[in-house]
């Protein structure tokens, strides 16, 4: 009905009545905060505190090592207790500063400004920078780096990704529900970044009175719309955001600064402007947990750093003996083997599932159906990639344009015969990406 | 917590639909044309088509079941696909057929078609035609042995064929002589409204084939634009049961929306060409598996272009 979309993709049941109604609770954690140094895409940050050494919350406790890299500041006020090993939401031991809370919860003085539009460009870009914000709907990206194109003239369009398409997640609506006027703030400050550039804030079809609230915000603004998307997974996907709000196509082979355009996830956008106007870096962030075997789904702000455990102890435990736990949402998060990680820049949820879907049932042949080929949003094929990946045929493989895919998981959700296309497409792709690093 | 969760790649959701319970909503979906043949030619010849269904049905599934015995394979009878062939050769058969003969063409089906190509998703060609050509071909004279209608009639197609004029009303209700399955093409709409409403099906591949072959028939019918001979050969012989549930079949089908337009429009010329030029009065089965062997060319002149590409060279290096 003239809602914005693209063609493929999935409707995966959405959950999200779970949770969706529940507003932000803020928690403080009781026990150590564990800070892994790699939250983010590039270099991991280099420590800058030693141990035994007091901490406030805000304080800078590991740096950005370079450009492609971003800080990480303490969540709590306390002692640094340890530089460890400690598992992540990919069960890999990762290394990780640990932070004792004294529970006094003192923060270093913030720097806020007046009128934020009286902040020069470099000002603002060095305010961002130092907040350590980074792609906090999954990718990590740092900020800076997306808001430094090689041409900024070019940037037409800003794009404010709060489609929130993975099903169960509500952090992103309730954040836009309970302070809307944190994404049109932020919003402005990058539209002012760029000379030609106007601003979309992107909500799917499901979040009515969101879009309402966001609406009567900008409604007196000429540069910044709403924009609504129909729901559909992947709709917050890079490449299908910006296909359905500006009609270009993004491949893997172009940055989407190439196109004209940014896109950025609602939680950077409401962090960044908090990081702007305020001088707050990024020490918190908003957590869904929910699913089925939860007792009571909640949405938390919480300290980054915090144990995932107590978080569900907060949310009244399990109702049962949980089958399963995803850190992130059903269809791209990673399951977890068990729960006692930190909360890290990237984590926007956890998901406890009482039954495995994915064990409960056998995969048979492909009987080339086609509602693969129907639901990928990148045009593929998936089928006939995981039957080149089961004969091992990398060639054919990167022939059939394996690298184009995005992972997101439609084909394997979609799949009658439950084959486990992505996984195997998954593979494939790393198995590519792993022989031109051989060949360099 | 001491005990480790299990873990998986994403996604972590599966959708509800299986094979198997896409192959029971076919089933569900011919039940229509099943019951409307039984009890069409129960005048002629008695209970023998509900006879012939069920040993055909018997047989397919008994031998994918001891094929995977012998060979020590999973057991794969429970995805139901045998008892589609079953059920979709049987209604390919005429009413007066002995029941011998539907053992055969079921075991032929399976195991020579299906389950020595590697089963399930692996057949080259829609196993229960294939079963169906090779009984016209081996038993020519049983095959097209159709019982006479209530006038003392042969089928319409022959009729249409001879010249002759024939009562479309009819046709489209069912009440005219053929096999089992195919006579009737209000029970087979209504499968195929099933098949289409469920999203077991979509309608590019019988779309694209009636409407080919519409005008195929129109341009070289020899009877101009004549819509009662148009419609005759529509609702006649085994177009609409061809169209909807055997040119349908996912395994000898293209996998792409491209292709199964293809598919579909070289359906629509070869049956026409068949059923004006040919010797025979039908041409649906043969020119579907015809078109089944065509596939994999079609699949490979029709995948897609990945999105984001242009048309023109495409990928750019990295």
């Amino acid at each position: 009905m003239g809602d914005l979309t693209f063609k493929g993709g999935v409707h995966p049941y959405e959950g999200k009545e779970l949770s969706m109604d529940k507003p932000i609770k803020e928690y403080r954690p009781k026990g150590e905060l564990v800070y892994p140094l790699s939250q983010h895409i590039g270099a991991p940050a280099k420590p800058v505190v030693t141990i035994g050494e007091h901490v406030k919350i805000g304080q800078l406790i590991a740096a950005a090592d370079g450009f492609m890299s971003a800080p990480i500041y303490a969540s709590v006020s306390g002692t640094v207790k340890a530089f460890d090993k400690r598992m992540n939401a990919m069960s890999n031991y990762v290394d990780s500063i640990v932070i004792e809370n004294d529970n006094n919860y003192e923060s270093v003085e913030f720097s806020e400004v007046e009128d934020v539009t009286k902040l020069t460009r470099e000002e603002i870009m060095e305010r961002i920078t130092k907040s350590g914000i980074v792609g906090m709907g999954g990718a990590g990206f740092p900020q800076h780096v997306k808001l430094s194109p090689k041409e900024p003239e070019k940037i037409e369009y800003i794009i404010a990704d709060c489609a929130e398409c993975e099903p169960y997640l509500t952090s992103d609506y309730r954040l836009m529900m309970e302070e809307p006027e944190s994404l049109v703030e932020g919003m402005k400050i990058l539209v002012s970044l760029f000379d030609n550039a106007r601003g979309y804030i992107a909500i799917e079809n499901n979040k009515p009175d969101c879009i309402e609230k966001v609406k009567a915000l900008v409604k007196d603004n000429d540069k910044i719309e709403v924009k609504v998307l129909e729901t559909k997974y992947p709709q917050g996907g890079e490449r299908q955001i910006i296909f359905a709000t500006t009609g270009r196509k993004l491949n893997s082979s172009k940055l989407p600064s190439d196109l004209g355009c940014i896109v950025l996830n609602n939680s950077s956008i409401m962090n960044m402007y908090k990081a702007v106007k305020f001088g707050r870096p990024l020490t918190h962030r908003i957590v869904t947990i929910t699913g089925e075997a939860i007792k009571d789904p909640r949405n938390f702000d919480v300290p980054l750093g915090t144990n995932f455990m107590e978080l569900v102890e907060e949310a009244g435990g399990f109702v049962d003996t949980p089958a399963k736990i995803i850190c992130g949402g059903p269809m791209m998060g990673f399951a977890v083997s068990n729960m006692d990680i930190p909360i890290v820049k990237t984590s926007g949820a956890m998901l406890c599932f009482l039954k495995d879907q994915v064990a409960m049932y056998e995969s048979t042949h492909c009987i080339n159906c086609g509602k693969c080929v129907e639901v990928c949003p990148q045009r593929l094929v998936p089928s006939r990639l995981a039957k080149l990946m089961e004969h091992n045929d990398i060639e054919g493989f990167e022939k059939m344009n394996g690298q184009e895919c995005m992972e997101c998981g439609s084909c394997n959700y979609i799949c009658p015969a439950k084959k486990h296309l992505t996984q195997m497409i998954r593979t494939g792709r790393q198995t590519v990406l792993a022989n031109r690093r051989k060949k360099k | 917590m001491g005990d480790l969760l299990n873990v998986s790649s994403s996604p972590h959701v599966r959708c509800k639909l299986t094979t198997q319970r896409i192959m029971l909503m076919v089933i569900i979906s011919l039940l229509p044309a099943t019951i409307f043949g039984v009890i069409n030619f129960y005048a002629v010849s008695g209970l023998n088509s509900l006879l012939l269904i069920l040993v055909t049905i018997a047989t397919c599934v008994l031998t994918e079941y001891v094929f995977n015995l012998v060979l020590k394979r999973k057991q794969t009878i429970n995805d139901l696909s045998a008892v589609v062939t079953g059920l979709l050769l049987a209604l390919n058969f005429p009413s007066t057929l002995p029941w011998y003969l539907a053992i055969i063409g079921g075991f032929f089906a399976i195991f020579f078609v299906k389950m020595v190509f590697g089963g399930l998703g692996q057949n080259f060609m829609n196993p229960a035609l294939a079963a169906r050509c090779f009984m016209v071909i081996s038993f020519a004279g049983y095959m097209t042995n159709f019982p006479l209608d209530a006038m003392g009639r042969a089928t319409p197609l022959t009729l249409l064929k001879a010249g002759e004029s024939v009562d479309v009303f009819k046709m489209f209700f069912g009440n005219i002589s053929g096999t089992i399955g195919e006579t009737s093409v209000i029970a087979i709409l209504i499968g195929a409204i099933i098949l289409l409403a469920f999203g077991i099906i979509d309608i590019t591949i019988p779309g694209m084939y009636i409407l080919t072959f519409s005008v195929f028939i129109l341009l070289f019918g020899k009877h101009g634009f004549d819509m009662h001979f148009l419609t005759a050969h529509l609702c006649g012989g085994g177009l609409m049961f061809g169209a909807f549930f055997m040119a349908t079949d996912y395994v000898t089908s293209p996998i792409t929306t491209k292709g199964r337009i293809i598919y579909g429009a070289i359906l629509g010329i070869l049956t026409g060409l068949f059923r004006i030029y040919g010797a025979s009065a039908e041409g649906v089965s043969f020119a579907i598996i015809f078109s089944n062997l065509l596939v994999p060319l079609i699949d490979k002149i029709s995948m897609p272009l990945p999105f984001g590409f242009e048309k023109t060279g495409g990928k750019k290096n990295e």
